[in-house]
């Protein structure tokens, strides 16, 4: 047998190996973990750094096409799997609700601040503007936007829809608040995709939102309904407007880190940020969940004003709390 | 004493040929990229090219929008068990389904242990993180919320701005042609990065599924010293006529081929070699055999440091 190929003994003495751990990262990839045994948990680093090892003589020595690309995709694998992530679902839920998530917020006050600028400056403007003269309310609604509620409307009609009878089929008031959830969540990672356009888009985007709002106050507002629109609005608007505003600031996030990325590169400065404003984003589709509840089903049921605003208060104190509280940290952030 | 024989245009294209073959080489090059693990070896990674994401992305499309009609027809069979009543649990979970689907599909595969979706898994691709780290749940969300503005954006220009008046149709054209250079984002760069593997980190890269197989080299050797077949021993000069190119093409053809192919090939070898077949001399263990003793040979040069890259190779 002295006759056999360098090569081939080579292939020979190892393959044994090779074969017990492609067993293990297949068996991992497919059933987790969890379905290795001790014995195999030990023996995966050994085998793992005997495979590189391998790929690394076969290149040198062996003509073999396909030992040499079985070795390669093996040891990409094993690569994966032994330096790769292996956090379950829960902990990683539980790692971004209890530090990643408000993390990421409290880093991104100044993109906050902008976002907020832009959709409470363009509200504000349009507030003004339909002030002073109410017809720029046509001209600052798409037609059908907010149904009957147009300065044609009578001040009775205006605030009956602000309250809603106890009659109301409540079937309907899920359904609502699924797809405002929908809608809104749309809006909000639209907001934070649009940012990769160095946030132009972002910010045209909020301040087209904060132009309907304002114009919808102003016309609630010039019928001395303003304190009322503003329980209807803020029960669950708190919550929404705060979304909208964070996933705003994940787009300016990336768009910055785009357009200005300072001492990096374009790439490792878009890259370096991207993660965390869409960790931002993620969150502000967690809000609109918690908004969308508080809209379909606390606004209709609740029809107290003081209640309304004692709700809105309690949210805005929670959610400020919760993102810019300072807290202990035990760790040095990994 | 080949090269004689070749005629002129012979061996125009046969030089023709091996700039086609380089030229080919060298573009698969483009898709290999070196990452150093830890231990200090290279491991070689392998690009997926701009059309196979492509197709990867349709068969995810395709995935979704079965998943979207078995969803729409499972929720109206709940709805007429119903009845009235359930029209507004209908559009309920209805909307709620069309959130998840167009928002997590990507989303809850790639988190998966083998960072990957259907589309990709089929087509042997899976993402990872470009920096050769971890690939983390941040990445993968922020690479598939920037699906948004790549795919539905330009999907939204091209079917609300058709059939309404000249001026919004012009709109939607310079909006489709504005968001498309984000959906073609990918063909225009070296690594071939969506917009969102830009933003996150990420890349899509090549994890087929590879056997070991036997070795040809070894079946050969098994065979003789079963057979009386011993005759095979080729001259150091009859080995020198191939190189590393040629030892490959020939596993390929013993690997996978029809019997037809295997006596064309040992055809040619042997009338390049000059080697007389004895009588019943069967193709299949003449090129297994030839193939052992090559790749003795050339390995036993790659040792001392010689590589000859193909039979034209004459360093």
């Amino acid at each position: 047998m002295s006759d056999l190929l360098k090569s081939y003994r080579f292939r020979e003495e190892r393959e044994a190996d090779w074969e017990r751990l492609d067993l293990i990262v297949k068996r991992a990839e497919r059933r987790g973990v969890k379905a290795l045994s001790n014995e195999e948990m030990l023996a995966l680093p050994r085998l793992y750094r005997q495979a590189v090892s391998s790929l690394s003589v076969a290149r040198a020595i062996s003509l073999d096409q396909n030992v040499i690309s079985y070795l390669e995709t093996l040891c990409t694998k094993a690569y994966f799997f032994v330096y790769g992530t292996r956090t379950t679902l829960g902990e990683r839920i539980a790692a971004f609700f209890r530090k990643d998530w408000p993390d990421a917020v409290r880093a991104a006050w100044g993109p906050t601040l902008l976002s907020a600028a832009c959709l409470f400056g363009a509200g504000a403007i349009a507030f003004i503007l339909c002030m002073i003269d109410m017809d720029w309310f046509w001209s600052l609604h798409a037609p059908g936007l907010t149904g009957e509620r147009t300065p044609d409307a009578t001040t009775e009609y205006l605030r009956s829809t602000l309250y809603s009878d106890a009659n109301d089929a409540e079937g309907f008031l899920t359904a609502f608040a699924a797809q405002l959830f929908s809608h809104n969540s749309g809006i909000a990672l639209f907001a934070f995709a649009l940012g990769f356009m160095f946030g132009a888009p972002t910010a045209l985007l909020l301040a087209y939102n904060g132009v309907v709002l304002g114009s919808f106050y102003a016309l609630f507002w010039s019928r001395g309904l303003g304190y009322e629109l503003t329980g209807w609005l803020l029960i669950h608007g708190v919550t929404e407007l705060f979304a909208i505003v964070l996933a705003g600031a994940a787009g300016f996030m990336i768009g910055g880190a785009a357009a200005f990325p300072g001492e990096k590169s374009r790439m490792a400065s878009a890259r370096d940020t991207g993660q965390s404003a869409a960790l931002v984003a993620v969150g502000a589709v967690v809000m609109l969940f918690f908004a969308a509840l508080l809209e379909g089903f606390g606004r209709q049921l609740i029809n107290s004003d003081v209640i309304r605003y004692g709700i809105a208060g309690a949210t805005a104190a929670i959610w400020g709390l919760y993102f810019y509280m300072p807290r202990q940290r035990d760790r040095a952030p990994a | 004493m080949s090269e004689t024989t070749l005629s002129a245009q012979e061996a125009l294209d046969a030089a023709r040929r091996r700039r086609a073959r380089l030229a080919v080489e060298q573009q698969s090059q483009k898709y290999a990229r070196d990452l150093m693990t830890p231990e200090g070896a290279a491991l070689r990674l392998r690009i997926a090219t701009a059309s196979e994401r492509a197709g990867a992305f349709l068969i995810d499309l395709t995935i979704m929008i079965l998943a979207l009609i078995l969803g729409v027809i499972s929720i109206i069979w709940v709805v007429g068990q119903l009845g009235f009543e359930g029209l507004a649990l209908g559009s309920t979970l209805l909307s709620l389904f069309v959130f998840a689907l167009r928002n997590f599909y990507f989303v809850s595969f790639e988190l998966g242990r083998r960072a990957a979706t259907p589309g990709k898994r089929v087509l042997g691709l899976r993402v990872a993180a470009r920096d050769g780290g971890r690939l983390t749940a941040n990445a993968v969300f922020a690479r598939n919320f920037l699906r948004e503005v790549e795919v539905f954006l330009p999907l939204q220009f091209l079917v609300f701005g058709l059939g309404d008046d000249a001026v919004n149709g012009w709109i939607a054209l310079f909006g489709f042609a504005w968001s498309g250079l984000f959906l073609f984002f990918p063909i225009f760069n070296r690594d071939k990065l969506r917009a969102g593997d830009l933003i996150a980190g990420t890349w899509v890269i090549h994890a087929p599924k590879i056997t070991l197989d036997k070795d040809v080299a070894v079946a050969a050797q098994r065979r003789k010293t079963a057979s009386t077949l011993g005759g095979y021993t080729f001259s150091p000069a009859q080995l020198d006529v191939y190189g590393i190119h040629e030892l490959h093409v020939l596993e390929n053809v013993l690997r996978k081929s029809s019997t037809d192919v295997r006596e064309a090939v040992a055809d040619r070898i042997r009338k390049k070699i000059g080697w007389n077949a004895s009588p019943g001399e069967d193709d299949r263990i003449f090129l297994e055999a030839y193939y052992a003793a090559l790749r003795r040979h050339l390995e036993q040069k790659l040792i001392l440091g010689k590589r000859k890259v193909d039979k034209f190779d004459r360093s």
